[in-house]
């Protein structure tokens, strides 16, 4: 083992080096993603089968939610993934001023794409489309379709909590780059930070199709 | 790795060394620590705790059912009782128990590294196990839960007024231990082999971990959304499963158990590897087929996974996907078998000797054979709709639970107690408990199969009376069973202050974990290990005996 890596003050005790030590949370976070994929997927199964049932309604209660919100909603999240990526390459090269500014941005674009969110949600509740006693739908299909509302809030919403949990995190990284604590040779947290971010950009972009864009427009 | 003096032990070892356990005192670093045997000891005593809470529901059920009347509890309590009993036994026992305690302990050792890979994420699984048992706890001291431990839903989302939610919420939170167990498992075994240390060369305990650590990885987070969704219907009356809404409880059972039925393999696979360690060593030769015990082991994750279909044969499934799940099913029973086979070819013109976890390994042969040949009784759809939710299917289970999952635990437990303890256990004391669990097992669950046969359903509290002397042998074995369980718990920690101090290799067996000092140090080996040899090569070395 070398000794300038040995005392390199992020390198744990139980790794040899900090390649070593890169290459196991690599994987570990892989391993992560992997069973988020399996946690989403129990919903998006549960999606696939009603809407198979209940082709009609679930289109017809697609209908009723914003497309353009949801559209713009895509456009900030996939800027915040670019943005997250020149963080990553910003700690690459060791620039400090810019990974905060584009960790911040980050969390900028997430806050906006929560903000509509709220927005969603709060004209959701106005029309009585959220499931329940007071859930009102216009015609023979309101069963399904508060099914439809029921999956639409249930994916939503985890989607929603896996923002709320990445923003601190990104901050947290963003005071911790300030300080100077990421380098070329040591950036894992962020590297690994931006994996889970562009995981859960992803996973919006297939709710967006699958909930706001069902059937002709 | 079978080197008659080890170099990595100094030769005259003084009285008091520094090991793991000594090397700090108090609540606190005990608490906070991030040392994965000290970890693997956190999850033994909490572990342990929850076991005897779960045989205790279970020594209920059995005094209910002495008699035919339903005479002992109320209906309404004896739900909650088997619930209780299935809900903390599968999810707080036997899914942590031999990963958790054996696993978290051995594999850093048996892969010569100093730790795992996230030692702080193992200590956080610990925490979220602990935190999610609590809910649990308060369903249980708050009136309990009555849903079985399937939750199945309407019932659990509707109509159940008991504590679904608490039991529910305490189930999705343990779930994230078991998850973030299994990632740390496969970071390490993938990263973290000392040199020389060849996939090939592991030993079979971590093969078996590793295909465990899939399924923990790739199915729990499965069942934590279904549940998640059980809670959002049950709370805030989202309609998913509801067919009143047209939600499809069927389709609850396919999640539930996509999860739960490889769940049984995240039970009978690390008990598997602590057989194959154990089998090879008290037979003194090397272990037959290792590559298809390793592969075998592989084969059960994977089919393990397209299985799920048969706990549905009577739920309403179309016919082409019960008889394609039956095919499937038959499938897993192929590995399974090759393990088996395996194990017997090795003790084959073997030096077996029987010590405590040998018995324990011989018994395990026995009742995972009974255990899976009558999975293939209900893995057959017409067999299956005649014992559906009957005691045969009870019988079936417990047989591979218990009978495979609980005699692996123990006998890995008795294999490498001198290890995590640096004490021996006293042999002839654990030889008649090894004993008298056998003999319990056999006459409280076989039984159980000819009850099942004759068609008394699970799950009432009251029968005809022509099942009274069936259920009297069970309920006389349960108390057997009982004791015996008692036994190790009285004599292990008896060893701790009264036990002769263990030497580093008391069965002469081959592995890492044997060549550093029991107890190890808090960093596992005073010098980093270098593997040369094959594994389990009994055949060199001193220790063989054999004419």
């Amino acid at each position: 083992m070398s000794e300038a890596a040995h005392h390199h003050p992020a390198l744990a005790h139980h790794f040899e080096n900090l390649g070593e030590q890169k290459e196991a949370s690599s994987l570990g976070m892989w391993l992560f993603i992997a069973q988020e994929v399996m946690f989403f997927g129990g919903m998006f199964l549960a999606y696939t089968v009603y809407r198979n049932l209940y082709p009609a309604a679930f289109a017809e209660a697609s209908h009723h939610l914003d497309w353009k919100l949801g559209g713009i909603n895509t456009a900030v999240l996939i800027l915040s993934s670019l943005t997250m990526a020149l963080a990553v390459r910003a700690a690459a090269l060791g620039n400090r001023k810019q990974i905060v500014l584009f960790l911040i941005a980050t969390v900028v674009l997430g806050s906006i794409f929560l903000g509509v969110k709220v927005v969603e949600y709060g004209d959701k509740f106005e029309h009585h489309l959220v499931p329940g006693a007071h859930f009102q739908f216009p015609g023979p299909n309101a069963r399904p379709a508060q099914i439809f509302y029921s999956l639409y809030f249930a994916m939503t919403g985890l989607h929603a909590l896996h923002m709320i949990i990445g923003i601190p995190i990104l901050l947290v990284l963003a005071w911790l780059a300030h300080r100077g604590r990421y380098t070329p040779a040591y950036h894992t947290p962020v590297e690994m930070t931006g994996l889970y971010w562009h995981f859960v950009d992803i996973v919006w972009i297939f709710l967006f199709p699958l909930l706001y864009l069902v059937g002709p427009h | 790795m079978t080197t008659t003096t080890s170099p990595l032990i100094p030769a005259a070892a003084p009285r008091q060394r520094t090991h793991y356990l000594n090397a700090n005192y108090g609540v606190l670093s005990w608490l906070l620590t991030t040392d994965h045997k000290r970890i693997a000891i956190l999850y033994l005593v909490t572990i342990s705790a929850m076991f005897f809470l779960g045989g205790s529901f279970a020594v209920a059920i059995r005094l209910e059912l002495v008699t035919p009347a339903g005479d002992l509890f109320q209906s309404e309590t004896y739900n909650k009782l088997f619930t209780m009993h299935g809900i903390v036994m599968v999810f707080f026992f036997l899914i942590p128990s031999i990963p958790a305690v054996l696993g978290n302990f051995l594999i850093p050792l048996m892969i010569g590294a100093r730790d795992l890979a996230f030692p702080k994420l193992n200590l956080a699984s610990w925490y979220i196990f602990v935190f999610g048992a609590l809910f649990s706890l308060y369903a249980i001291v708050n009136g309990g839960v009555d849903t079985g431990w399937t939750f199945y839903p309407p019932y659990s989302t509707s109509f159940s007024n008991t504590q679904v939610l608490a039991a529910g919420l305490g189930i999705f939170i343990t779930g994230f231990s078991s998850i973030l167990t299994g990632l740390n498992f496969i970071v390490t075994i993938h990263k973290m082999r000392a040199p020389g240390l060849t996939w090939f060369r592991l030993p079979l305990f971590v093969w078996a971990h590793y295909a465990t650590s899939l399924i923990m990885v790739l199915g729990t987070p499965v069942i934590a959304v279904t549940i998640l969704m059980v809670a959002l219907e049950r709370t805030l009356h989202l309609g998913i499963f509801d067919p009143a809404l047209g939600g499809d409880p069927v389709l609850f059972q396919h999640l539930f158990w996509f999860y739960s039925h490889p769940a049984v393999y995240i039970m009978i696979l690390p008990a598997m590897g602590v057989i194959s360690e154990v089998v090879t060593c008290f037979s003194r030769k090397r272990i037959f087929g290792y590559e298809v015990i390793a592969a075998s082991s592989m084969a059960i994750a994977i089919f393990g996974f397209l299985v799920w279909g048969h706990h549905l044969f009577p739920a309403g499934q179309s016919t082409y996907a019960g008889v394609v799940f039956s095919l499937l099913s038959y499938l897993v029973a192929i590995p399974s078998a090759i393990k088996v086979f395996n194990w017997t070819a090795t003790m084959y013109k073997g030096s077996i000797k029987l010590d405590t976890p040998m018995l324990y390994a011989i018994g395990f042969l026995g009742l995972f054979t009974i255990g899976g040949l009558t999975g293939l009784f209900v893995a057959a759809v017409g067999v299956d709709i005649h014992v559906h939710d009957t005691y045969f299917v009870v019988a079936h289970f417990h047989y591979i639970m218990v009978g495979g999952a609980i005699m692996g635990y123990l006998g890995g437990l008795h294999f490498w107690w001198p290890k995590i303890s640096g004490r021996l256990y006293p042999e002839m004391w654990a030889r008649v408990a090894a004993v008298i669990v056998f003999v319990g097992f056999n006459l409280t669950f076989f039984p159980q199969f000819i009850l099942g046969y004759l068609g008394m359903p699970r799950r009432y509290h009251a029968y005809t009376e022509e099942f009274q002397v069936l259920n009297v042998m069970s309920s006389a074995g349960a108390s057997i069973l009982g004791v015996g369980y008692l036994l190790p718990m009285f004599y292990f920690a008896w060893s701790m202050r009264y036990g002769a101090p263990a030497p580093a290799n008391p069965w002469g067996a081959t592995g890492l974990e044997w060549q550093t000092p029991s107890p190890p140090v808090t960093e596992n080996f005073p010098v980093q290990p270098v593997v040369v040899d094959e594994a389990y090569e009994y055949a060199k070395g001193r220790e063989v005996t054999v004419v």
